[in-house]
């Protein structure tokens, strides 16, 4: 029999949704890929915020005997360490696997083959780092609530706090991990970018103690505004600033990180 | 496809990077079913063209229309048409090789059911049914070009196209590419493929164009441009040490032409044996001598004066 013999009508049939909406179909690669190795990383996603509660918010909270700003250091710190995890995610799916993917593996020329567009190469790609962001957070959602630490019911919305927070930072970050050749760069992007955030835009402390120099560069980080949302949403108390303000910077972020990603791809996809 | 069967046409094709001209104005064409071979050494502006074609890389002047479209317009719609395989193999190492044609099926819009039949006709075809299941990373080299050939096929392309399907293998994993190429050709569908081997060419195109420095310098089936650029024979003469010119010019006569190598001397003759006959009449006394047919390394040679091969 022939390979290449047409089946049946002799029209290759579509897929409905992955027919409609390509980036499916990297999503789709993306979570095969991942199957393989998730097991792994079930447990070190429930581990490390049993930890860090362990450690910070009930180590170090027991100096902080009168709490911040009216709360338990164990409160104050978990909707910001809810946060900083998603940055987390974000940032370290959007770089090595990226790089990867353009300079060791090259799947993506491999996508390009084939009639996605840059667009749904990227799209499907960050769709899944936010499928692992969803996922880290909402574990370390579940250990704060067994930990007692969550005390409204508006911390139903930070599942999808933490997806504004994950593709605020993933986007920018594809843009960078797709114009650098080798993975040093990608080094100076945690050293100088994600722990500096983690531990200066508001999770551990508020971000009114820093000088004044400081604290504006907390206020331009996509970080504090994300911490500052989810205190807002997991205590159920009114965010330092206003809520439209929060999601509309996170959102600019998203959005100018989103063009800048797609013609850096384009550029190394399109030559 | 347009009406005369012509599937990819290419005017004054251009590719330029900055100041560097890739391709430097090809006309071509070809047809449905025939196998069309780009041939030329490294830097010839082969791959180029073939990401032109693959609608990866947009034209920098001239026309180039494929199935009938615009690759400037309709890329993803030319590329759902097409079957890739690219130079360097760009498998996923760590799926297996039944999902690395699941998951690209899917690229293409392909249902998951028909994806994994496919996958597993596709297995049977290119004889990695047995490996289905195991990872990629541990396979050859040639059975990994095998599962790329494989992937090009997922969506029963109209055109395949081969971006030097054989350079790094072994001559055994070689010979079991070109058996499959070999079998696609028989079975009507279009292969576009690039090369630097003459026996690759001479194997497996039905025509083919000949590139150097961007241009192409000529075209037709392998036998008419031997025929047109060659003789029927070569002799090939090798003298130890002493360097081949010294020897060169007692050859005058001898054949239409004489090129010489750094190693060997290259008569073209219509009838080897007279013409070694003629050498040894000669009082000359070569270290070896080899009569053979031409081949397309020898119209290579013709018409730029280099070896295909560095």
């Amino acid at each position: 029999m022939s390979v290449l013999e047409k089946a049946d009508s002799g029209v290759a049939p579509r897929a409905g949704l992955v027919g409609r909406v390509p980036a499916l179909a990297v999503l789709e690669y993306q979570l095969v890929a991942y199957r393989r190795t998730w097991r792994a990383g079930v447990f070190s996603s429930f581990l490390l915020p049993l930890l860090t509660m362990v450690g910070f918010g009930i180590g170090v909270g027991a100096y902080v005997e009168s709490g911040v700003g009216g709360v338990s250091y164990l409160d104050f710190i978990v909707p910001g360490l809810i946060a900083s995890t998603a940055l987390q995610v974000a940032v370290g799916e959007s770089t090595w696997p990226v790089l990867g993917s353009f300079e060791w593996i090259k799947v993506y020329f491999a996508q390009a083959a084939s009639p996605l567009r840059a667009g749904d190469i990227l799209g499907g790609h960050v769709a899944f780092v936010l499928f692992r962001v969803l996922t880290s957070s909402l574990a370390f959602l579940l250990v704060a609530a067994l930990f007692g630490a969550l005390h409204s019911p508006w911390a139903l919305t930070t599942p999808l706090l933490v997806l504004l927070i994950g593709l605020a930072v993933a986007t920018p970050v594809f843009a960078y991990s797709a114009s650098v050749r080798s993975d040093s760069y990608l080094s100076l992007l945690f050293r100088f970018a994600v722990i500096p955030m983690s531990l200066f835009a508001g999770v551990f402390f508020p971000v009114e103690s820093l000088p004044t120099a400081l604290r504006w560069l907390a206020y331009a980080s996509p970080l504090w505004h994300g911490v500052d949302l989810c205190r807002a949403a997991t205590l159920g108390v009114a965010p330092d600033w206003s809520v439209p303000g929060h999601l509309l910077y996170l959102g600019a972020w998203a959005a100018g990180g989103w063009l800048l990603a797609r013609a850096c791809f384009r550029r190394r996809l399109v030559v | 496809m347009s009406k005369d069967g012509v599937l990819i046409r290419a005017r004054g094709l251009v590719k330029r990077f900055g100041d560097f001209v890739a391709v430097d104005g090809i006309d071509v064409e070809v047809r449905a079913g025939e196998a069309f071979g780009f041939l030329g050494p490294n830097g010839a502006g082969k791959s180029s063209t073939m990401r032109m074609i693959g609608c990866v890389s947009p034209p920098s002047g001239g026309e180039l229309q494929i199935l009938g479209m615009d690759p400037r317009r309709d890329g993803p719609a030319i590329r759902a048409r097409l079957g890739v395989c690219p130079q360097l193999d760009n498998l996923d190492p760590e799926l297996t090789v039944r999902e690395n044609l699941t998951t690209y099926a899917r690229y293409f819009g392909i249902p998951r059911r028909t994806a994994r039949e496919r996958a597993t006709e596709l297995l049977e075809f290119v004889q990695l049914a047995e490996r289905a299941n195991s990872k990629v990373e541990p396979l050859s080299g040639g059975m990994k070009r095998r599962l790329t050939i494989a992937r090009a096929l997922v969506n029963e392309p109209d055109i395949v196209l081969l971006d030097e399907p054989t350079t790094g293998l072994d001559p055994q994993a070689r010979h079991l590419v070109w058996e499959r190429l070999f079998r696609l050709k028989q079975q009507g569908v279009t292969l576009v493929l690039t090369t630097h081997y003459m026996d690759e060419a001479e194997q497996l195109c039905d025509r083919l164009v000949v590139m150097d420095g961007g241009r192409i310098v000529a075209e037709g089936s392998p036998r008419e441009l031997i025929e047109r650029y060659s003789t029927r024979e070569v002799v090939e003469l090798r003298f130890g040490a002493e360097g081949q010119e010294t020897f060169a010019g007692k050859l005058a006569g001898i054949g239409e032409r004489t090129e010489v190598l750094p190693d060997r001397i290259l008569l073209y003759v219509a009838d080897g044996d007279a013409a070694v006959a003629e050498v040894h009449a000669r009082a000359l006394a070569p270290a070896s001598v080899l009569v053979r047919r031409s081949s397309l390394e020898d119209v290579f040679l013709h018409l730029t004066g280099r070896t295909l091969v560095d």
